[in-house]
């Protein structure tokens, strides 16, 4: 490992409720679950942060319960969590989609849906899902809670809205009609982080959402309108063109990503249809 | 900090943000758990937290606070350890305790897909994965023989 552990500090509070009053009295604290992002980097030496707060044994955040039509994640849900809930499964199946495409089974047993969202990456497996969902997230901290709408979260490349004092706590997912479609394009099925990845709902409202393509996972709103106005799948192909940024990176090239997406989104349509 | 440590309770001084891993091979002196890619995408340093599968290379030593950890050194494996060997499922090895804590997982009698799912986080680079698989079969064809046995004489 090319970090040394010595200068660094992990707090470790009991409840929600103290990990909330670290945040806000000992900050700067960066929030630490299942590790699998925050530990790589610090394999790497990358890591820049040297104070930690560890949420991994705050069990409250593991529940995954329905809430009248609303759907509420605990952020503590691993992928695991993700696949083995009934709930899950009724309601938002493109989720358990992404979440069995994430790493290895080991990542699965560890990685967590707040932690897909708190790290931001652009490739994040469950984003374009909870973007397509029109998610809420579900902000506490010491002195209140708000619910932050998907779209609204990033800000840009792994930026975000979130105040230093606040805590990611739970995702919520708003009654959902149609059909829901998933699918991760990489260099193989499992261990791979996506070229593209793209998820979608089909119905009155149909909607799309893509990572990989840009700075952030996005909703295809142009390629959605040209849908909903019933153009047709060629036009909509045109139109996300429009929607995304992809780049060159050493996962593949903006070339083929521009390509795959609207391939991508033709399957989803033909996929989705009746 | 106190855990249970293949089926022993433990109580290691250790620094709380050290990998498991780490402490592991180096603390407790356990060097059956190989690091490989140190980044969670080869598998080599799995070993089970409460019956779960994780990459040790990516648990802070914390997390397993009052936890059971299960290492290949613990692990109730000997008929996975014998088929590998008989089915040339290890060539190097470094891959080997890693695959067998992950096969650890799958029941009595898998399919194909199956085992892929539950190795996909487990990289082997010089023996293939069709010898891997062979063994798994095996090894688990020979524990439901053996449980097959103990039923007839009881």
């Amino acid at each position: 490992m090319r970090t040394a552990v010595s200068p660094l500090e992990l707090r470790r509070p009991r409840s929600v409720r103290e990990a909330l009053t670290m945040l806000r009295d000992d900050g700067p604290l960066v929030p630490l679950a299942g590790a699998t992002d925050l530990y790589v980097a610090l394999n790497f030496g990358t890591l820049a942060a040297t104070r930690f707060l560890d949420l991994w044994s705050l069990e409250p955040l593991r529940r995954i319960e329905t809430r009248g039509d609303i759907l509420s994640l605990g952020a503590l849900v691993t992928y695991t969590g993700l696949t083995r809930s009934r709930l899950v499964k009724q309601r938002l199946p493109m989720l358990i989609e992404a979440a069995r495409q994430v790493g290895g089974v080991q990542i699965q047993n560890r990685g967590t849906i707040g932690g897909n969202i708190a790290n931001g990456s652009p490739a994040g497996d469950t984003l374009p899902v909870l973007a397509a969902a029109e998610a809420l997230i579900v902000a506490r901290s010491a002195s209140g809670e708000r619910r932050i709408p998907f779209t609204e979260f990033y800000t840009g490349y792994r930026t975000n809205v979130l105040r230093p004092d606040e805590l990611i706590v739970a995702v919520e997912i708003p009654p959902l009609e149609g059909k829901q479609w998933f699918r991760k394009v990489g260099t193989r099925a499992a261990q791979a982080i996506s070229k593209v990845v793209m998820a979608g709902v089909r119905s009155a409202t149909t909607r799309v959402a893509l990572g990989s393509v840009g700075p952030v996972v996005l909703r295809a709103r142009v390629a959605e309108r040209s849908l909903r106005a019933g153009q047709g799948i060629g036009a909509a192909v045109m139109a996300l063109d429009s929607d995304i940024t992809p780049i060159d990176d050493l996962r593949s090239t903006a070339e083929y990503r521009r390509v795959v997406a609207g391939n991508l989104l033709r399957q989803f349509w033909f996929e989705t249809g009746n | 900090m106190q855990f249970n440590l293949n089926g022993r309770e433990v109580d290691i001084p250790a620094h709380p943000m050290r990998r498991l891993l780490d402490v592991l091979r180096e603390d407790c002196e356990l060097i059956g758990t190989k690091e490989g890619c140190g980044e969670g995408e080869c598998g080599a340093c799995t070993v089970l937290v409460d019956g779960q599968s994780v990459v040790s290379c990516l648990v802070p030593f914390a997390q397993v606070e009052g936890r059971n950890v299960q290492t290949i050194e613990g692990a109730d494996a000997q008929a996975l350890q014998r088929a590998f060997m008989d089915h040339v499922g290890a060539q190097c090895g470094i891959c080997t305790p890693g695959m067998i804590m992950a096969a650890l997982s799958l029941g009595p009698d898998p399919t194909r897909r199956q085992m892929q799912e539950a190795l996909a986080g487990n990289l082997c680079r010089c023996t293939g994965y069709e010898a891997i698989f062979r063994a798994i079969r095996a090894a688990k064809r020979a524990s439901r023989r053996a449980v097959t046995t103990t039923e007839t004489v009881t």
